[in-house]
């Protein structure tokens, strides 16, 4: 049994923007959510920006009873989920409830619970911490929160395979939807590593970008980390026409692969095998491919490796299509990146609008493609793809169609 | 043991090689020290000599440490020293 798959509803909560809405307007305009970070101990990290969700207030959103079981990261995940799901118009009882379930990816999941509570007893001194510290950082905390919301009974687990984290888990919800087993799954991704540990782990490897993060440009210099979720509603097709849902976009085709070769390094084989193969699965011919959204972290590995391995799989035709990085703006949410980013995909596909790559200052040789440098571009394209390359050499590429 | 004897032994470990085989005018190449090496001995200096070494991975060669050799690497660890102690 093969089932087509559609987006029924999405939301999220990141630097551009607290909604879909927002969040589209700001790649339209090609507008940087990344700046200071405000945050404690700032001045003991050498990297000091990155792509934070200001202004934010969680007793504006949940109970005191709720913030002692959510971290920022669930948080996030929630306030994506209420927008998807109430585009949606979804409810959940009986056979239906049992019949949908939750996947979501993250990559450091609760850290900066973790982070705040080793503080406490490492650097405070302190020899106790609040009893739900456990069910507050587990990295399957977000998925049981919102199953548990919108009474979500059917399969339901955590993805997290660093940056390519929210791409695995869309890519395994979808396969459930198409091959029957659940009818609707709730899916995408969450981050919110943007405390003290979590920038210090990362400075670390030396790789990140102290003034902006300038995909494909030859002036880049390195990643900047953002935060904040994606949820999207993916539902059997026949189960959405026949309640009359508005429908975004069909997801085709998913494809991942394994680099097997190197923790850090990327490969330009296990990429292209990621991106031809989703296009063999969802039955493209790579001439219909008018937009990829990349990868692109701004690292000098990432982009010419991406690049290269787009112009072996689409030959000709690479010269033709529209390549953007949208991490210029949200900056890279790690596991919960693919889901901010397949907004971009589902704005190109529904409001024909390709959001740009900002801070593209001088070409590189090496990232020969049309990057829609700095300036969204109206384009009618059919067909899209959201690549996502992780650390450890793991690749998942999504292909939405119209 | 002085800066130069200790950068040469977090090399030689990185490396896996004994101190003895490491010449000052080797390139890090030459020694089979990769990127991720490099980035180990960068921290490993960091450590050895209370010192903030100035370097992105990304565009090695613009991050105002000079690691074209290992001279190189030394003399550019006791500007650092000098002017950060």
């Amino acid at each position: 049994m093969s089932r087509r798959v559609v987006i029924t509803g999405a939301g999220t909560i990141n630097a551009l923007g607290a909604d879909v809405a927002s969040t589209m307007a700001a790649m339209q305009e090609g507008r940087c959510g990344i700046g200071p970070l405000d945050i404690r101990d700032v001045d003991r990290l050498s990297i000091q920006i990155g792509g934070q969700v200001k202004g934010y207030d969680e007793h504006a959103h949940f109970n005191r009873q709720q913030i002692a079981l959510y971290d920022r990261f669930t948080q996030f995940t929630l306030l994506a989920a209420r927008e998807a799901l109430a585009q949606s118009g979804l409810t959940f009882n009986g056979v239906l409830a049992d019949q949908s379930g939750v996947i979501l990816g993250t990559s450091g999941g609760g850290l900066t619970t973790q982070d705040e509570n080793y503080r406490t007893v490492y650097e405070e001194g302190k020899n106790r911490v609040h009893p739900f510290i456990v069910p507050k950082l587990m990295n399957n905390a977000a998925v049981s929160q919102v199953s548990m919301e919108w009474n979500l009974r059917g399969p339901s687990f955590t993805v997290s395979t660093a940056c390519a984290s929210s791409n695995h888990a869309m890519g395994q919800a979808f396969n459930m939807v198409r091959s029957g087993m659940a009818t609707v799954m709730v899916t995408g991704g969450s981050e919110s590593m943007l405390c003290f540990g979590g920038i210090k782990a990362w400075e670390g490897l030396r790789v990140m970008s102290k003034d902006a993060c300038r995909p494909f440009s030859a002036t880049r210099n390195g990643m900047v980390q953002g935060e904040g979720a994606g949820v999207f509603v993916f539902e059997d097709y026949d189960h959405a026409v026949k309640r009359g849902a508005d429908i975004l976009c069909e997801v085709a085709g998913f494809a991942m692969s394994s680099d097997a070769s190197d923790i850090v390094m990327p490969s330009k084989q296990g990429a292209a095998r990621a991106i031809a193969g989703a296009l063999r699965d969802a039955r493209i011919d790579r001439s219909e491919v008018g937009y990829i959204n990349a990868h692109g972290t701004g690292t000098a590995a990432n982009d010419k490796t991406e690049c290269a391995a787009v112009a072996d799989v689409f030959g000709p035709h690479a010269d033709k299509l529209m390549i953007s990085s949208t991490k210029s703006m949200h900056g890279h949410l790690i596991g919960g990146t693919g889901a901010v980013e397949l907004l971009a995909c589902i704005m190109a596909l529904r409001d024909g609008v390709i959001a740009p790559t900002i801070g593209y200052e001088e070409p590189d040789p090496e990232c020969a493609l049309d990057v829609v440098p700095n300036v969204a571009r109206d384009a009618d394209v059919d067909v899209v793809l959201s690549n996502a390359f992780a650390f450890g050499g793991l690749n998942a590429v999504i292909a939405l169609r119209k | 043991m002085s800066t130069q004897d200790q950068i040469i032994a977090i090399l030689a470990e990185q490396a896996l090689l004994q101190p003895s085989d490491i010449a000052l005018d080797n390139s890090l190449e030459e020694l089979g020290i990769d990127s991720m090496a490099l980035v180990e001995s960068i921290f490993a200096i960091e450590e050895a000599f209370d010192i903030t070494v100035p370097f992105n991975a990304n565009a090695p060669k613009d991050s105002g440490f000079d690691i074209s050799s290992v001279a190189a690497i030394i003399a550019a660890v006791d500007k650092l020293k000098a002017e950060q102690t």
